[in-house]
């Protein structure tokens, strides 16, 4: 590791300068392209909003809540075989989580939440008008198909030891299984709490926890994977799902014409094949 | 460039300071910007009237406790371990040793997230070492604070290892020829030449490693999942708080803020002084 007095030599001598230059080159191209880079990102979708009178087109970007994956999944689908030209971007997360991005300014068009409450707040904010609720949902036990620990009810659920992971208070799924539990006057101790109901699917799947609260959707999405446990009717709760268009939605023409589609018969028939109930 | 070095520059021959070149200083500068900017925006942005009120939920200190305290385990473990394996790396000559330095290395440009995953799949319930701890002895790792720790542990002890080993490979070799002909064993050299030698690198690595694990998010909620007290570490409190109380995410950020740099600004002098040696 000594000096190296002749390459520092060399290296001032000759090309001391081409270097700095190509780097400044280099800098300046980056610069740009993050410059590019941002101001794209701010409008994303917005050059969709020139459609042709009559016609849709671009991009549509749907914020769903996350047990809405499948079902939008394949309505996402149908919706851009009947739009040629249109093409249908998902956000799936926490209802939640999505109407803090929604309110932090995210570029979406549509709004699809798993409660009315969630839904609410975003119109109170002035983020979306008139929500439609276009489906319910209610919860089902899930347990690895084996089911470990012999569970056969809500009331197993409160059993010390059992392991159960419920997704957290501020998500619809969390408030709706707080519901469930109160009802049948039990506490449960989860061992986690999900962020949302598929990271509740998804710890049932690795068969780290004896059983999760999630809804009848997820766990017919699952399918083999996972083993439902039906809660009785007068034990169980249900949530609803409300949709709007965003008031800032850079693709209006298009987000409206979805909302139409998740309304339509057509859409109907996917929720209902995937467990939802009709309002 | 190594400390011995800038020593065998006289005062005459240091280069001259000079204005500092532009093309440095701007890019320089926009980095500072970069770097602060998002600071100050929290520092702005942060809910100073109601601050009293939010810091006094029990919910803030039960998740800067146990990220506190998991960092703290997860680096004592890299250091148990993390030292070792950094001599081993520097000094030991067996076939594979370039694999095994790349393996070790390895969770550095995982994607933390991944890192969960993948101790799911070795410590879960159902993992190929986990389904055995739970047979034998009814033990199960994940969304426990031991779970926290070692998620931690997997993602910050490279650093730790990589900064030790470092400054083995650059420590001067022959202090340690020299306790071998005092008639010093390896272990005897180890301990009373060599570690001395490269304590203040093995204090950089520490802290290192240490603001890894305290920043920790993905391999820990993948791994250890989320519950307040038990596994809901600072990052992850802030992370869920943002998705229903953002002013509350803003405090917890604070407050993470406000810890790591009253611990880096104690331990800076001798990172300052021992930066430029590794």
């Amino acid at each position: 590791m000594t000096l190296d007095i002749v390459r520092v030599h060399r290296a001032v001598r000759s090309g001391s300068s081409s270097l700095p230059r190509s780097f400044l080159a280099a800098s300046a191209i980056v610069a740009l392209t993050a410059l590019a880079g941002c101001t794209d990102a701010g409008g994303a979708g917005t050059s969709a909003g020139s459609s042709a009178p009559g016609g849709i087109s671009g991009t549509v970007t749907v914020f769903a809540a996350a047990s809405l994956t499948e079902s939008f999944g394949k309505l996402g689908e149908q919706f851009e075989a009947a739009h040629p030209g249109v093409s249908v971007r998902f956000n799936f997360a926490a209802s939640s989580a999505l109407a803090q991005s929604i309110a932090q300014g995210a570029p979406a068009d549509v709004f699809a939440s798993a409660s009315t409450k969630t839904m609410d707040s975003v119109v109170t904010a002035g983020d979306a008008v008139e929500p439609k609720t276009f489906a319910e949902n209610e919860m089902e036990i899930a347990v690895p198909p084996d089911n470990p620990a012999g569970v056969t009810g809500v009331a197993d659920l409160a059993r010390p030891g059992l392991k159960v992971a419920v997704c957290q208070q501020q998500v619809p799924c969390g408030s709706t299984a707080q519901q469930i539990f109160d009802k049948a006057r039990i506490t449960v101790r989860p061992a986690t709490l999900g962020p949302d109901v598929k990271a509740v699917l998804t710890a049932v799947q690795l068969g780290e926890v004896d059983a999760g609260v999630v809804y009848r959707t997820d766990v017919r999405a699952a399918g083999p994977e996972v083993k439902g446990i039906e809660i009785p009717a007068g034990r169980n709760a249900s949530t609803a799902y409300p949709i709007a268009t965003l008031s800032k939605a850079p693709n209006a023409a298009a987000a409206r014409a979805f909302v139409d589609h998740v309304l339509s018969a057509d859409g109907t028939n996917v929720l209902t094949e995937a467990g939802f109930a009709s309002p | 460039m190594s400390t011995a070095t800038r020593d065998q520059l006289s005062p005459a021959t240091r280069p001259r300071r000079g204005r500092p070149p532009w093309p440095l200083v701007v890019p320089a500068a926009i980095a500072v910007g970069f770097l602060l900017v998002p600071l100050v925006g929290l520092l702005v942005r942060a809910p100073w009237r109601s601050l009293p009120s939010q810091l006094s939920d029990p919910l803030v200190w039960e998740a800067l406790r146990l990220s506190l305290v998991t960092a703290s385990l997860a680096t004592g473990i890299s250091l148990l371990v993390g030292v070792p394996l950094a001599w081993v790396l520097a000094r030991a000559r067996f076939p594979g040793l370039a694999l095994l330095r790349a393996l070790v290395t390895l969770p550095l440009v995982l994607p933390p997230v991944v890192g969960g995953v993948a101790l799911l799949l070795a410590f879960g319930r159902r993992g190929i070492v986990g389904r055995y701890l739970d047979a034998w002895f009814g033990v199960t790792i994940p969304f426990t604070t031991s779970a926290v720790v070692l998620a931690e542990t997997f993602v910050a002890l490279p650093f730790l290892v990589i900064a030790v080993a470092g400054a083995l490979r650059a420590a001067d070799p022959r202090y340690e020829e020299v306790s071998a002909s005092l008639g010093a064993d390896r272990w005897t050299t180890f301990r009373r030449v060599t570690l001395p030698l490269v304590a203040p690198s093995v204090l950089a690595g520490s802290v290192l490693c240490w603001a890894r694990a305290i920043g920790e998010f993905g391999a820990t909620i993948t791994f250890a999942g989320n519950f307040p007290g038990r596994t809901q570490t600072m990052p992850i409190a802030v992370y869920l708080a943002l998705e229903s109380d953002p002013e509350a995410a803003v405090t917890l950020s604070l407050v993470l803020l406000a810890v790591s740099v009253l611990i880096l600004v104690s331990l800076r002098d001798r990172i300052v002084h021992t930066g430029t040696g590794t």
